[in-house]
């Protein structure tokens, strides 16, 4: 057999090496499905977006929605609240990126390329703390609402203003402003 | 055999490790190096593909687990939701149970090929009651996973296994309630199954570490029977038997592979697509193909207590089988009455199977009664007469004299042919 | 491997004679309903693929005649869009799912309301519950449709069930609903059919609540196609058989490819078995 003449030894390493080596794609595809299972399933999917009525909110109060499992802080901010996030120098900020999905990546994070609205009145964002994940505090009346009237996080003091945006603490990022628009005058749909 | 080690290791580091964990001096031993009798036929590799079985069903387990929901109400639309939502999910599912179905084919060849040469003869008895346990936990796990879907037949199967306890004198409906958490089968039933079907292919795999072990100490029995007396009668395990072992798994997974992309369901019951109703039981009752034998014993016997009994005997049987084989010789090769035996009591054997996919009535349940007695038959007065009165054939002196005949009579039909 | 000799061989011969008879009285045995007969279906065997335009009509006999009792609770308007389906589009799914009122709730003030379907919901339910379903249709409750092709099933007896083992045939159980669909007809004159009930040649017992439910005409195809019984019946059949394995198609192609790598992979091995083998005797 060609396994003992000295004249062909790479014909049957070439075997070897071929049968390892399809034996390893093998391997590998089967890994695939194990590991794509663990993403987000047809379901979750189908669901990222969602209509939020939001004809009863007053200036001044806020709702939170759910979207995609985490909580969307959606506030009508008060004429005052406006005035204290826009007199803000963005140059000062800890982070001057807008983190709006909505817009392009570098835009800055002036309160105009936060609110949702033109006048500057709605505020959506992802209510996750940039640092750790824990939903800061200030949706509620009763909330303390930090420094700078904004939110405050209680897991590791960070404290957001009215526009959302990080101004003391660990967190290193404005919270997130997720895809969203006003179908109509009345329902804002996120995702 | 030679019990010294042969690993050497190769760099500063693994002499420093060996040092303080020899692992891989372990691992080198007990597969790289370790000596396997030279004519071990492919019946022997189903070993392999059970270890490969037991590990698939444990992936797959696991990751089904992560989308299952254990809840009376919510179960059955859980595993829907695997099938159409979560991504591969049914490629999953699928193959956890068609590989229910394939790891009991690969164990019953196992065990078949066991009796074939008389594994379980001294020195191998340990080894083989291990086996036994194995495939009794096998058994409860495969029952107990069955009842996960909560479709009718996980429920009424459930329903029937757990009423077997109820058998029991004076305690028998207390104990069937403690196990079922409630007076029926239910939701408390369907959350301990789930936790023990987590749990117990856990312990499968504790055992099957000891029935290698087991192994390792004895060695491997082999198509001839006669033990490994010299140094040539054996082959390290690799690469012979890794790469042969590697050929008839993948040989195995085809068949896998059929069953899971074009025939899915055929090993299970359409009535398990209908959600457990606990207000009406299906018209005909079947456990899954791999457990009718023992269906069909429990229902030969005309006494409740009775099937019950007759039925765990039958299982029990096989722990005591190393002591009922009265023959001095192993393998069936050489033992020319028993080899007819092996064959009628397999063709029994399928034939129990047939039986309890049946209605037990007229002739069937008079057939099911001569197939459970000569089961026993074959255990309790075959094998201890077979081996007193049997004159086996002449045994060769040793493995390789067995190979080297072997070939030679090989090569002069070759040249016979050729002439 | 093992060895037969020949006086063995013949036992086991023996022996499979007298199974085979055993067989063949379990076939005699199988009751009094009619023997369903195989169909042909795109969908099986091996090649199998579901026919979009088939699946289109399906859905359309499932929507204007069955789904006024039957629930379809697993299925989504979604998925009617998807890869292996009945080839909807996205903006067309949109349209079908807003045609159906969802009950949705509670609302900010507790209460249900109603809204219009999205695809990401599942198809309407025709009653709000089991028990709802089965006051209004005389005690019987009409199955869910989502996994019914495969909830049922035919005897097909020895030696067709082995045979289906090795052939892939798994559509007994849309055979048997197109078959129960084509399957009405006046009872025999000695056949006591109790009130409220039709007679069926293939339901067992023969006596099924739901009376015929197709008529000719009882659609009106888009494409043009003639709403015969025997058509609106394999259309919906069909659908039902994607409702309930929707990634049949999908399963298949990728069987093919897994199975094409194993042939190969297991004639690689072998011959590296063979390479390694003959290095000694054996």
């Amino acid at each position: 057999m060609s396994d003992k003449d000295p004249k062909q030894p790479s014909r049957r390493d070439f075997i070897f090496l071929a049968t390892g080596a399809f034996a390893a794609v093998g391997a590998a595809s089967i890994a695939w499905p194990i590991v794509d299972q663990m993403n987000p399933d047809a379901t979750a999917l189908a669901l990222s977006k969602i209509e939020v009525d939001i004809s009863q909110l007053e200036r001044g109060q806020a709702i939170t929605v759910k979207w995609r499992g985490k909580p969307v802080f959606i506030r009508r901010r008060t004429e005052e609240e406006i005035q204290m996030a826009s007199r803000v120098d963005i140059d000062s900020l800890p982070d001057n990126n807008a983190r709006n999905y909505n817009l392009s990546p570098d835009s800055a994070a002036s309160d105009e390329n936060r609110s949702l609205d033109e006048n500057g009145e709605w505020l959506v964002m992802v209510g996750v703390c940039t640092h750790l994940g824990c939903v800061p505090k200030g949706q509620s009346l009763g909330d303390s609402k930090g420094d700078f009237g904004g939110w405050y996080c209680p897991c590791h003091g960070s404290h957001y203003d009215t526009a959302g945006r990080i101004r003391k603490g660990p967190a290193a990022k404005n919270l997130d402003i997720p895809a969203a628009e006003f179908i109509n005058q009345n329902v804002i749909r996120i995702g | 055999m030679s019990k010294e080690s042969t690993y050497i290791p190769k760099s500063g580091f693994s002499k420093w490790f060996d040092q303080r964990l020899p692992l891989p001096r372990m691992l080198h031993d007990n597969i790289n190096a370790f000596p396997t009798p030279r004519n071990l036929n492919y019946w022997y590799t189903f070993g392999g593909i059970l270890t490969f079985c037991l590990v698939t069903q444990i992936v797959t387990g696991i990751v089904l687990a992560m989308h299952y929901t254990a809840d009376a109400g919510l179960a059955f639309a859980s595993v829907e939701h695997i099938m159409r939502n979560v991504n591969y999910g049914w490629l999953i599912r699928y193959i956890h149970a068609v590989g229910a179905s394939m790891f009991f084919l690969a164990v019953y060849v196992h065990i078949f090929r066991g009796l074939y040469y008389g594994s379980y003869k001294a020195p191998r008895e340990i080894l083989w009651i291990l086996g036994v346990v194995i495939y009794l936990l096998m058994v409860i796990t495969a029952f107990m996973g069955y009842v996960l879907p909560w479709g009718q037949m996980s429920f009424w199967g459930a329903t029937v296994i757990t009423n077997l306890f109820s058998v029991i004198p004076v305690v028998g409906t207390t104990i069937t309630e403690w196990l079922w958490g409630g007076f029926a089968v239910d939701n408390a039933t369907l959350k301990r199954f789930f936790s023990l079907h987590y749990l117990m292919p856990f312990m499968i795999f504790g055992v099957v570490i000891l029935h290698i072990w087991s192994l390792h100490v004895t060695g491997n029995n082999n198509p001839v029977g006669v033990s490994v007396k010299e140094k040539q009668d054996t082959v390290p395990f690799a690469p012979y038997y890794t790469v042969k072992d590697a050929f008839s798994l993948v040989c195995f997974l085809i068949l896998f592979a059929w069953f899971i992309f074009f025939n899915p369901n055929i090993l299970g019951h359409t009535d398990n697509y209908i959600m457990a109703d606990p207000l009406v039981t299906p018209a005909h009752i079947v456990p899954e193909w791999y457990l009718l034998p023992f269906y069909a014993i429990l229902r030969a016997i005309p006494s409740k207590l009775g099937g019950v009994l007759v039925m765990g005997a039958a299982i029990a049987i096989l722990f005591i089988l190393p002591w009922l084989d009265t023959s001095k010789v192993r393998s069936a090769t050489f033992r020319p009455l028993y080899k007819q035996f092996y064959w009628i009591f397999v063709v029994n054997c399928i034939a129990l199977g047939y039986l309890g996919s049946q209605n037990p009535e007229g002739l069937f349940l008079v057939a099911s009664r001569i197939c459970t007695a000569y089961y026993f038959i074959h255990f309790l007065l075959v094998l201890p007469i077979l081996g007193l009165v049997e004159k086996p054939k002449p045994i060769p002196e040793s493995i390789t004299k067995a190979v080297l005949e072997k070939m030679e009579i090989r090569n002069m039909k070759e040249k016979s042919a050729e002439a | 491997m093992f060895k037969l000799s020949g006086y063995n061989f013949k036992f086991c011969i023996l022996f499979q004679i007298i199974f085979v008879l055993f067989f063949s009285i379990s076939a005699f045995a199988a009751g009094e309903q009619k023997r369903v007969q195989k169909h042909d279906w795109t969908f099986a065997g091996i090649f199998g693929h579901y026919d979009d335009a088939q699946l289109q009509r399906g859905f359309q006999v499932y929507r204007e005649v069955c789904s006024s009792c039957h629930s379809m609770n697993y299925v989504y308007y979604r998925n009617l869009a998807e890869e292996g389906g009945p080839g909807f589009t996205v903006e067309e799914v949109k349209v079908i799912a807003s045609e159906d009122i969802i009950i949705d709730g509670p609302d900010d003030y507790g209460e249900m309301f109603e809204r219009p379907g999205k695809p990401s919901d599942t198809f309407v339910s025709p009653y709000a519950n089991q028990n709802e379903a089965r006051a209004s249709n005389g005690g019987a409750y009409p199955p869910d449709f989502s996994v019914l092709a495969k909830a049922r099933s035919t005897l097909r007896g020895f030696p067709w069930w082995f045979v289906d083992l090795f052939t892939g045939y798994q559509e007994q159980g849309v055979d048997y609903i197109y078959a129960l669909l084509n399957g009405y007809s006046e009872p025999p004159e000695d056949f006591i059919l109790q009130s409220g009930m039709h007679y069926n040649e293939y339901y067992p017992g023969n006596q099924i609540a739901m009376g015929q439910p197709l008529y000719e005409e009882s659609v009106e195809y888009a494409d043009g196609t003639v709403a015969s019984v025997e058509q609106m019946a394999e259309d919906v059949s069909a659908f039902m058989m994607w409702a309930a394995e929707p990634k049949l198609e999908i399963r298949k192609q990728m069987g093919f490819k897994v199975a094409i790598f194993l042939f190969v992979l297991a004639g690689l091995l072998y011959y590296s078995k063979k390479k390694i083998w003959a290095r000694i005797e054996h």
